[in-house]
């Protein structure tokens, strides 16, 4: 991780002097260049990630294998890095979804208040009390397992957490007399919202879904693994770690250690890049 | 003096001009002593340099003393000693002074502790003692309540009585009574006039509102800019007052029950991001001339025993006019 | 101070009747916000509300602009009911909005902090399909007194009396007859709440257009109004000519209140003393008697 831009020049020379925020820093960039591998994987992978070469099965890290290869002899390295797309992709399209509906019933819940907020706060109570991860499974039950079931599943799951988020910011957003003096314009409530309130809205929300990207990627992972997610032959990490698994009972670690280590490293920092984001965003205007 | 403070000037790194510029100023004991601006002006940071919290990048040179104590060079004990005891300062908002939490009768007692001229039970007849004082009835009943359960004038008194508990000879009101009602700020007003009569406690009442401070007032002190531009008795204010920009704030400011048209000041006050190497107020004054541009302020004594920092009085233009002669001989 | 006097003969523009408002609060309290609150005002006339906080001016301010549905009473604007309540169509809310406009208290937070003046101002002029925009938005900056700088700024880039003059300029966007300002120079430095006193005075004087001002400051109020309402506790004490009630007040509360506003010769505890036997200001003298 030398590629972080610690020295670089600061954009603009700030009044307010801030500690730099290294432990974000560093978070973030270690975040983009696991993105540009995910891009850039076809260039980046010695080997095709389902080349299987059974001659070559658990080998250990070395000149050939720079992270050694899973049961069926495929690099590992090859394998993450592709990995990274399906594991980046659909906690992005999960929390897109989630956020399109908690955002509308959060908003709708604040603004309109009465019976609809009711409705919508018992709705995520009773989702708070029950376990995010059952519910989906109980899903994949009836519709199937598979990664789009999976993200839409989670989607559903996620968005009661960002419905209640966005209606305590909301909340506090509608008590502004900016949003009075439109009403006294003449301005219509969904205008208000749509044109005004929500926009308003937009940097705490986001700085919310960069914690709760975290989250999104391990519970997609943690499907994956259990077998409800994305199926083989691709390579998403929890599925690797799953597929690892029997290997450590042969001695060998790595098959479930490397996108174990994968998994954790992106979910730690996406956390700490996530603070900071919320942080900077919630304390600005 | 009880308070004196000469030539205080504070720089913050940065910026471009000083928060404070060479301010002096005085309280004695026993006085109720005016410090009026608008916001930016520099008189809560006075407040501040004369409890010694201000930022940390902060400069600060001149002096500051209290009853001839040194505030600007103390150190450990001494300066806690200072702030807990020889001057208590009274906010704003009361409600953001106490803890929603606890009630009242801890507020007081932690004060009182902290002086540490009381154990539990001697602190908490005394605080019974100093609710009485500051006029609120049913003292013991109090104690035991909580803030929300009162108003905001009766929150004030009892961070007044909690400013009492270390019997200080100085008292900071920074906009103490802006946020009450206008019955509510009278009775406050009264209460600490009232007070600082029989202790012979000087006060610095600090306020946006001219008006406020030249009626209640022994002597008044007007800030612009982070420089006083006029000093003299309250109730020679309305009538008698010299520089331009306290002429200008009696202007604009609606006085009852005399119709005049307002006058405004145009433009607004400089930030500290302005520069401004000459008179600070040059740029909104109406009787600013070129070299008012580069004329750095100075306090001139007038013959009503005011001061004011304007080049364009005559007095001003005889005192530059004296030492030149005396210069060049 | 301007005091035009309105001929007798004048149709009411603004009529408010009976006003009542009544908050539940948490338990079983209730607090009575307004309790038959009624005033006229004139086509061009100036009226304003005093008293304490607790008093309920905001209140009415707010029921008067539609914002808080009244228990009981009406709101009429040239005759036509303008009452808070049920829902409307889009073009009657457009209708009201046109006759009745308000400016609040805390200038930055009533502007939308993405937008700046002069997309804040083509908002309000798109929202009332008012045509050739562009040259009003520069008519309505000149007369608020902006210039195109501040035209370009989003409100943390301006002072609060820029921020004051963008908001008045975004309620005479759609034309109003009649606007409300609650408070609206309170936060304001002392030069610069002059600065926008004048600017209404000369509104007022161009335009025609009636105020309510809605103030704590009974010295502010004197400058800015013909007639005075003074409430307490949600009910109207005394009202009249600002004049009359400023010289001659009949009512005990107003002796007290002007009593209590600093002026030369002023002494806080003579303020205090001639209060006698009126009671104490505000909502608390059920809670505990102070002195």
């Amino acid at each position: 991780m030398t590629a972080v831009p610690a020295d670089a020049p600061a954009p603009a020379p700030t009044v307010r002097r801030v500690r730099r925020p290294v432990a974000a820093l560093v978070a973030t960039g270690f975040l983009a260049l696991v993105v540009l591998a995910a891009v850039f994987a076809p260039l980046l992978a010695p080997y095709a990630p389902d080349a299987v070469d059974l001659s070559s099965s658990l080998v250990g890290t070395g000149g050939e294998h720079l992270l050694g290869t899973d049961a069926s002899g495929q690099d590992l390295l090859s394998r993450v890095l592709y990995g990274a797309r399906t594991s980046l992709v659909a906690p992005v399209l999960l929390l897109a979804l989630a956020a399109v509906i908690g955002v509308s019933l959060g908003t709708l819940a604040a603004w309109r208040g009465g019976w609809i907020d009711t409705f919508v706060s018992r709705l995520t109570d009773v989702m708070y009390a029950f376990p995010g991860l059952l519910f989906v499974v109980l899903i994949i039950a009836v519709f199937g397992t598979g990664v789009t079931t999976s993200v839409l599943g989670l989607g559903l799951a996620f968005a009661p957490t960002i419905a209640k988020y966005t209606r305590s910011v909301a909340l506090a957003e509608r008590a502004k007399p900016y949003i009075d003096a439109y009403r006294v314009q003449g301005m219509g409530g969904a205008r208000i919202c749509v044109r005004h309130l929500v926009p308003n809205l937009a940097r705490s929300i986001a700085g919310y879904l960069v914690v709760l990207f975290g989250e999104a990627l391990m519970s997609l992972a943690t499907l994956s693994y259990l077998g409800f997610g994305t199926q083989p032959p691709s390579s998403d990490w929890g599925l690797m770690v799953q597929e690892g698994q029997s290997a450590i009972v042969q001695g060998a670690l790595l098959p479930a250690l490397v996108p174990g280590t994968a998994i954790a490293a992106v979910v730690v920092a996406f956390n700490v890049a996530g603070v900071h984001l919320a942080d900077r965003l919630g304390t600005r205007r | 003096m009880l308070l004196d403070i000469d030539g205080l000037t504070v720089q913050l790194p940065g910026a471009a001009r000083p928060l404070l510029a060479d301010v002096s100023l005085r309280v004695a004991a026993g006085e109720v002593v005016g410090l009026v601006g608008e916001s930016g002006s520099g008189k809560s940071t006075t407040a501040k340099a004369v409890l010694r919290v201000l930022p940390d990048d902060a400069a600060a040179h001149g002096r500051v003393t209290v009853a001839g104590a040194d505030v600007l060079t103390m150190t450990g004990s001494a300066l806690r000693e200072h702030r807990a005891r020889r001057v208590a300062m009274i906010h704003q908002n009361p409600r953001s002074a106490l803890n929603p939490v606890h009630r009242v009768g801890d507020f007081l007692v932690e004060r009182l502790l902290r002086t540490g001229d009381h154990d539990r039970r001697t602190a908490r007849d005394r605080a019974v003692e100093l609710l009485d004082r500051v006029g609120l009835n049913d003292p013991a009943r109090r104690l035991r309540q909580y803030p929300h359960e009162m108003s905001g004038g009766m929150l004030q008194r009892v961070v007044i009585a909690g400013a009492l508990a270390a019997d200080p000879d100085l008292i900071l009101a920074d906009e103490s009574t802006s946020a009450l009602d206008v019955t509510t700020q009278a009775e406050i007003l009264a209460l600490l006039r009232d007070l600082g009569r029989r202790r012979e406690t000087g006060m610095l009442f600090i306020t946006h509102d001219l008006h406020l401070a030249a009626a209640y007032c022994d002597r008044v002190y007007v800030m612009y800019a982070g420089r006083i531009v006029e000093h003299r008795t309250g109730h020679s204010l309305f009538d008698h007052a010299r520089h331009p920009y306290t002429r200008g704030l009696l202007d604009c400011s609606p006085e009852l029950g005399i119709s005049r048209p307002l006058r405004p000041i145009p433009g607004r006050p400089p930030s500290l991001a302005d520069r401004a190497d000459g008179c600070p107020f040059a740029a909104r004054c109406p009787e600013a001339e070129p070299a008012c541009e580069t004329w750095t302020p100075r306090a001139t004594e007038l013959p009503d025993g005011g001061e004011a920092a304007c080049r364009r009085l005559p007095e001003a233009a005889a005192a530059t006019a004296g030492a030149t002669a005396r210069n060049n001989p | 101070m301007t005091t035009p006097q309105t001929p007798a003969a004048a149709q009411p523009l603004l009529v408010a009747d009976g006003l009542r408002k009544t908050y539940h609060l948490p338990g079983k309290d209730t607090l009575v916000a307004a309790n038959d609150v009624s005033f006229t005002l004139p086509t061009g006339g100036s009226i304003g509300i005093v008293g304490e906080s607790g008093s309920g001016k905001t209140t009415v301010a707010r029921m008067l602009v539609g914002l808080v549905r009244p228990d009981a009473g009406t709101v009429r604007v040239d005759g036509r009911d303008r009452t808070a309540g049920r829902r409307r169509g889009r073009g009657e809310r457009l209708a009201r909005a046109r006759e009745i406009q308000m400016v609040f208290q805390d200038p930055y937070l009533s502007l939308d902090p993405r937008l700046t003046a002069r997309q804040c101002l083509a908002t309000s002029l798109s929202l009332h399909d008012a045509a050739g925009a562009q040259g009003r938005i520069e008519e309505l900056l000149d007369r608020v007194g902006l210039g195109s700088r501040e035209a370009a700024a989003r409100p943390h880039e301006m002072s609060g009396g820029q921020q004051q003059r963008l908001a008045i300029a975004r309620a005479l966007a759609v034309n109003p007859r009649v606007l409300v300002l609650d408070e609206a120079v309170a936060a304001l430095d002392v030069s610069i709440q002059s600065q926008i006193l004048r600017l209404l005075v000369d509104i007022r004087q161009d335009t025609g257009l009636a105020l309510v001002f809605i103030s704590h400051d009974l010295a502010v109020v004197q400058h800015v109004t013909d007639e005075t309402v003074v409430m307490r506790r949600g009910t109207v004490v005394e009202q009249g000519p600002t004049e009359r009630l400023l010289t001659a007040p009949e009512n005990a509360y107003t002796r007290a209140l002007l009593a209590a506003v600093p002026r030369r010769g002023w002494d806080p505890a003579a303020a205090v003393r001639d209060r006698g036997a009126a009671p104490a200001g505000g909502r608390r003298s059920g809670k505990a008697q102070e002195d």
